[in-house]
């Protein structure tokens, strides 16, 4: 049974191997295709198991639980870890229409796998530092594919994101090295039980503030984001796509994590900072969307707007409020990959992603104003898209505890975002293309259409059924807040009984 | 650097650092060593060698290419890793095998372990030179 915890972790480490030793013939970019649909069959078979029995823990080389390294999957790890595969396997087969040969010998689908596979260790480690690890290999793997094509906009934001990133990890370096001293422990289940024994709890609550901006830089929260957008916008559409989807959303699943299962004793202090940067980061993201006038500059800016809902849930800490950032975390990843992928196909289109260059997609690519609209009115919460009920959980939770304001702020952002995809729907689809081009779908090859358009039209397909059916994700999404807020669960999985 | 005293110094040095660091690896099995600072000490022999006669014929005496020595290493140490599932035992458990073990005799132990560790000899060895060599080049 530990083995199903493991393998959506092994199963992309083999695949980046088999991929990378492939990397001159086409065979390497379907590998990567295979693997990652092995990947969420991995994925899926862990979510079965952790729906019919509920958290289960993997000790690595039998070296018992706090010692050695444990790999615990419950509901949101199991989630995150099938989501991941579903975004991993949309842009593998992206991939195969878009990247170059070249990309692919200098290792592209190398260092996709391998960001996945960090990706799906942060998620399913239940040991502190082992997190850390799992955030440099993911570090490694990202700065690699940012930079790989080598154009100088490319090389100066993956300069900044490296820069901010080795800081926030140094710093969770040191809040680790801090919590150890005070714990003895860096199991994540024991330390929720041995935090509860340090004398000094004011210094803890200081050591949760170096955690908290430790990940706020990696999840993008307001102060903290401006590497984001200064780095989103340069790499090939598949990679920003992943990042976009997946990366901050490591950061605030680390952010939830740490603040329900271990710095959950000082609430009154940490959770009201996170609601202040919640606050911030929603309005700061949506007003910098704005002002851009570039497609994939506007949903940078938009990435850190969200990311404020999901800190929003985590701060607010009911357990409707995490209900709502758990269903939001869901949803963001499948429409902001979407949308990336999407302002690819257009780049192909009309040339640009320049808005006031390009224009005329609605009336000769109807079919892709179409799959823009499903994640554009999502993003936004319109009915009855998955991000209607994500936002509706998250507004009724602040207004459950008489958070007028920050329902109010939550609410007066959602009609931004609105205001931006009208920006983009006006000027990339409504408005004829300024140099007369008509930006037709058949203007792609046979199999390039098929292989940029299908990853597309399954993620607007899975946006829609949550949309339609929102019953048993919301169930879902029940269960695992109940379980995040009674981590007594998990750390019986861990540890076993204790008296 | 075009220096006669290191080109031939480097021919010494390089093979002691070679040598020394298999030492490392194996010693590492029950003392301080092991795979990762014996790739580091293997990659020194090599970035010598690249800065005394030009990283030309350094990737000529290393013959594959580092990026598939790294690659290669992290192949091993997940097969290394994933062997105990034939004993039905978790990920990472050691597995040993006592090669001529009798009575009384205790034989010479293999283990998953030591594979494990002769991976991550690789990929350590693998990941730096990569990086040297491109920097030297691009200078």
């Amino acid at each position: 049974m530990s083995w199903l915890v493991v393998a959506p972790i092994l199963v992309p480490f083999a695949t980046a191997i088999i991929a990378f030793l492939l990397r001159e013939r086409p065979l390497g970019r379907w590998i990567s295709v295979a693997g990652s649909a092995l990947a969420l069959l991995a994925a899926g078979l862990l979510m079965a198991q952790v729906l019919g029995q509920g958290v289960i823990a993997a000790q690595m080389g039998n070296w018992a639980a706090p010692f050695g390294i444990t790999f615990v999957a419950d509901n949101l790890s199991a989630v995150m870890v099938v989501i991941t595969a579903i975004a991993g396997l949309a842009v593998a087969i992206y991939a195969t229409a878009e990247i170059t040969p070249r990309m692919e010998y200098l290792g592209y689908h190398t260092l996709f796998q391998v960001l996945l596979a960090g990706v799906t260790g942060a998620f399913l480690t239940g040991d502190i530092f082992n997190l850390y690890v799992w955030f440099e290999v993911m570090l490694i793997a990202s700065f690699g594919l940012l930079i790989l094509g080598g154009r100088p906009e490319q090389i100066d934001g993956g300069i900044k994101y490296v820069t901010l990133n080795l800081i926030s990890t140094v710093l969770f370096l040191s809040a680790i090295g801090l919590l150890y001293g005070m714990t003895g422990t860096l199991n994540m289940a024991d330390l929720a039980v041995t935090v509860g024994q340090v004398e000094n709890q004011g210094l803890l609550t200081v050591v949760a503030m170096m955690f908290m901006v430790a990940f706020g830089v990696k999840a993008a929260v307001f102060p903290l984001f401006f590497w984001l957008p200064a780095s989103y916008h340069t790499p090939a559409f598949s990679v920003s796509a992943v990042f976009a989807g997946l990366l901050t959303k490591v950061g605030v699943y680390a952010l939830i994590r740490v603040f329900t299962l271990i710095f959950d004793r000082d609430i009154g202090y940490t959770h009201t900072v996170l609601l202040w940067v919640a606050g911030f980061t929603m309005v700061t993201g949506v007003l910098g969307a704005a002002a851009q006038m570039d497609f994939r500059k506007i949903l940078s800016f938009h990435i850190v707007s969200q990311i404020g809902y999901m800190v929003l849930g985590l701060a607010l800490f009911t357990p409707l409020a995490l209900t709502g950032a758990v269903f939001y975390l869901v949803h963001h990843i499948v429409v902001k990959a979407n949308l990336f992928l999407i302002a690819g196909v257009v780049q192909r289109l009309t040339g640009s992603t320049g808005l006031s260059r390009i224009g005329g997609l609605y009336t000769h690519a109807p079919l892709l104003a179409l799959l823009f609209l499903v994640p554009a009115f999502s993003l936004a919460g319109f009915p009855p898209l998955s991000g209607f009920w994500a936002k509706f959980l998250l507004i009724k939770a602040a207004l459950g505890v008489e958070g007028w304001f920050i329902a109010f702020l939550a609410l007066a952002v959602g009609l931004l975002t609105i205001y931006s995809m009208t920006k983009i729907w006006a000027e990339a689809f409504w408005k004829p293309h300024p140099d007369g081009i008509e930006p037709r779908i058949a203007m792609l090859g046979r199999a390039e259409r098929w292989r940029l358009l299908t990853p597309i039209a399954g993620l607007a397909a899975l946006t829609v059924t949550i949309g339609l059916f929102p019953e048993p994700f919301v169930q879902f999404a029940e269960a695992t807040a109940a379980q995040l807020l009674d981590p007594s669960s998990y750390v019986t999985a861990v540890l076993g009984e204790r008296p | 650097m075009n220096s006669i005293i290191l080109r031939v110094a480097t021919r010494y040095l390089a093979a002691i650092l070679l040598i020394f660091s298999l030492y490392m690896l194996l010693r590492g099995h029950n003392e301080p060593g092991g795979g990762f600072i014996g790739g580091l000490i293997g990659a020194t022999g090599f970035v010598l060698h690249a800065i005394a006669c030009g990283t030309k014929e350094a990737r000529a005496a290393l013959r594959l290419q580092p990026q598939t020595i790294a690659l290669s290493g992290l192949g091993l140490a997940l097969l290394a890793g994933m062997v105990p599932a034939l004993m039905g035992d978790a990920f990472l458990t050691g597995q040993w095998l006592f090669l001529g073990a009798a009575e009384g005799e205790k034989g010479l132990p293999i283990s998953t372990v030591l594979f494990f560790d002769i991976g991550v000899y690789l990929v350590v060895l693998g990941a730096i030179l990569t990086l040297v060599f491109a920097m030297e080049e691009e200078i």
